[in-house]
């Protein structure tokens, strides 16, 4: 990463992202409920609006189902839309489009039709929002053959995965963390698009390999800075890409430190962190030390309470002790 | 050929339209028998008794236009111009079909005329047909999307949300709604407290009109005109076209939820029998026309059979094409 950049945050990122697609390519247009006018529920769309236009930024009922329907109507019409879904709470209403028919329409079709639409979506806890407004159900599309799922959690890869993702001729499922919203750091002016496959080794280490993604890799990199006063050496790798999982990266990383932690917001059962648990087993057993130790979300649905909020998601207490554990401490 | 947006009942049309109605006729009663043979797997979803809707509707499409369908749509592919040979073969699983063998019966597609399925969640395809004719729209384009759908698919909350999403962006969809009365086993007047599907649509504002749908004229008709104002930039028009399925639900159906003299009742209204009859009485037709017509249609046929007997399987080292594009080398 360059450090003689401008300081933006994640928002602003994403937003530059978005405003360089809009006029790179006519094809490009983003639809969304409360993108135009409101300026995104997030703010991510904030003055879009006022410059594109209410056709390129285009806000639509309450209706998920038929806009990121009508997402992969277009994006088959020959247009590139960018759907956003506010957030993945409510993109469980909008699931059929995308499993049934964005996942499988070039495989049913015999590989005549693809649909190249990027899907963009906040996730995650942290706001006091509840058990309806705080799910991390990422790990639920990565299960799902057909697409592509990313999850940005730093200021370059917000800002250079869209275009990557607008190129990619399949659907590709964006997630964006809530929390990381307001995080700002410097960026290179001259910052353009990143792959959105493979993960990348975000601190290096030898002891232990803190694996995470999205919201829960600043969590890591604490944990690491804290493991380091104890003379721990944590290496972080972010995933970046959920499908596909970089399987290289993730061995690599665990051959070297002979120890893994996985940290994922998503509950543990079922999650993302079980399967890559079970990647390692299967291809670096032999290269382990100690068992795989994870930290996710405890098994609830999100409380509200600040502190019992707090108390069901990764904390970076708990990947220190995860991370001791594979140390014997 | 005739302008889309006129109909010219002469001799010559007529006997486009009974051939139209009597290929998709004979193609079903064979893949049927071919069922019984287990040559066809899976689900076979028999559109007989309900063949002048596609055929009728079909004649207000250009090339150019594109065509949503359902799970019983054997009748709308053939009727829209794809081969009877890559639809027998679609129908065998064989990679000569129609969507390379891994759709099936409920999975036609075409790229060369913009046959986008052959979805099979009801309403699925809703949301789809109005992001297609966005895309249309913006671009520019004067097309038309045709979306066939069952009554049952009004009970769908994608149904809703798409009729309001085309009617606010005033965008250039037919929706075309197949009501045979009975969603797989539950009657309508079991299932919808307003039984006129077309009122439903009337209260999202987008004109609609009930049609009998049995009449392959009368659905023509109304298809060409609906279809005219579409192209004029009049919006989404609605058909409701009223019809009976004559066979069972799919091939596992013992269709104990109605009477066999309903049945036998619809059957005499059947759209192949008057229109035929029709023909027969003001001289367009006599018995020897329709006898040729009858053998080159099992000459088709038997064609199509030997091309799906013919058609070689798919490698299993193939398996997992087709589910994202192939990097372009």
């Amino acid at each position: 990463m360059s450090d003689a950049g401008v300081e933006m945050t994640y928002r602003e990122a994403l937003r530059e992202a978005i405003r360089e697609a809009l006029n790179r390519d006519p094809r490009v247009f983003l639809m969304g409920e409360d993108v135009g006018r409101y300026g995104g529920c997030y703010a991510v769309t904030k003055g879009l609006y006022d410059e594109f236009g209410p056709e390129r930024i285009r806000d639509t009922p309450l209706s998920e189902s038929a806009f990121t329907g009508a997402g992969i109507g277009a994006a088959l019409g020959g247009m590139r839309p960018i759907v956003e879904i506010m957030t993945v709470n409510f993109s469980l209403l909008a699931l059929d489009q995308i499993v049934n028919n964005a996942a499988t329409i070039r495989h049913m079709s015999g590989g005549q039709f693809n649909v190249p639409l990027v899907i963009r979506m906040a996730t995650g806890a942290g706001k006091q929002l509840a058990a309806q407004h705080s799910h991390s159900l990422e790990g639920w599309y990565a299960h799902v053959p057909g697409l592509k799922v990313v999850a940005p959690a730093t200021i370059r890869d917000a800002r250079g995965m869209l275009w990557t993702a607008l190129e990619d001729p399949d659907p590709v499922v964006i997630f964006e963390h809530v929390m990381l919203y307001n995080r700002s750091g410097p960026l290179a002016a001259d910052a353009g698009a990143v792959p959105i496959t493979g993960a990348a080794v975000r601190r290096e280490g030898t002891d232990v390999s803190l694996i995470t993604y999205g919201g829960s890799l600043f969590k890591a990199l604490e944990a690491a800075d804290a493991l380091q006063q104890e003379g721990i050496a944590a290496e972080v790798v972010d995933l970046r890409s959920l499908r596909p999982l970089d399987d290289a990266t993730i061995m690599g990383s665990v051959g070297k430190t002979h120890r893994a932690v996985i940290v994922d917001e998503g509950w543990r059962t079922g999650s993302l962190a079980a399967e890559i648990s079970a990647r390692i087993m299967e291809q670096a057993f032999w290269a382990l030390d100690a068992p795989v130790g994870r930290v996710c979300s405890a098994e609830v649905p999100i409380p509200y309470p600040r502190h019992l909020e707090d108390a069901a998601l990764p904390q970076v207490p708990d990947i220190v002790a995860a991370a001791r554990a594979t140390l014997g401490r | 050929m005739s302008t889309p947006d006129k109909l010219h009942l002469n001799r010559d049309h007529a006997l486009h339209l009974l051939r139209g109605m009597l290929r998709i006729r004979r193609f079903e009663e064979r893949c049927a028998e071919l069922y019984t043979e287990e040559k066809i797997r899976g689900f076979l979803h028999l559109y007989i008794g309900e063949e002048a809707i596609a055929v009728g509707a079909m004649q207000s499409l250009t090339p150019e236009d594109a065509v949503c369908a359902t799970y019983r749509e054997h009748g709308h592919a053939l009727a829209r111009g794809l081969p009877m040979t890559t639809l027998m073969a679609e129908m065998y699983g064989k990679r000569a079909g129609c969507s390379g063998g891994r759709g099936g019966s409920m999975h036609l597609f075409d790229a060369a005329s913009r046959f986008y399925g052959g979805s099979a969640i009801v309403g699925g395809l809703l949301p789809l047909a109005v992001g297609i004719a966005l895309a249309d729209k913006l671009q520019g384009r004067q097309r038309v999307t045709a979306c066939f759908f069952g009554e049952g698919a009004a009970a769908e909350g994608a149904f809703h949300e798409s009729l309001n999403l085309a009617a606010l962006w005033q965008l250039p969809v037919l929706f075309v709604c197949e009501n045979n009365l009975y969603a797989m086993g539950t009657a309508l007047d079991r299932s919808e407290s307003e039984t006129h599907i077309f009122r439903k649509a009337e209260s999202y504002r987008v004109p609609a009109e009930s049609v009998d749908g049995m009449d392959v004229i009368a659905v023509e008709v109304a298809a060409r005109r609906a279809a005219a104002d579409i192209r004029d930039g009049a919006g989404p028009r609605f058909l409701e076209c009223l019809t009976y399925r004559f066979r069972a639900h799919s091939m596992f159906d013992a269709q104990l939820y109605r009477d066999k003299a309903e049945v036998e009742a619809w059957k005499q209204k059947g759209p192949i029998l008057r229109f035929g009859q029709w023909m027969q009485e003001t001289g367009m037709l006599d018995a020897a026309e329709r006898d040729a017509m009858e053998a080159d249609i099992a000459a088709e046929l038997d064609e199509a059979v030997a091309f799906a007997e013919g058609g070689a399987a798919e490698p299993v080292e193939e398996l997992t094409r087709d589910v994202y594009t192939e990097p372009r080398s």
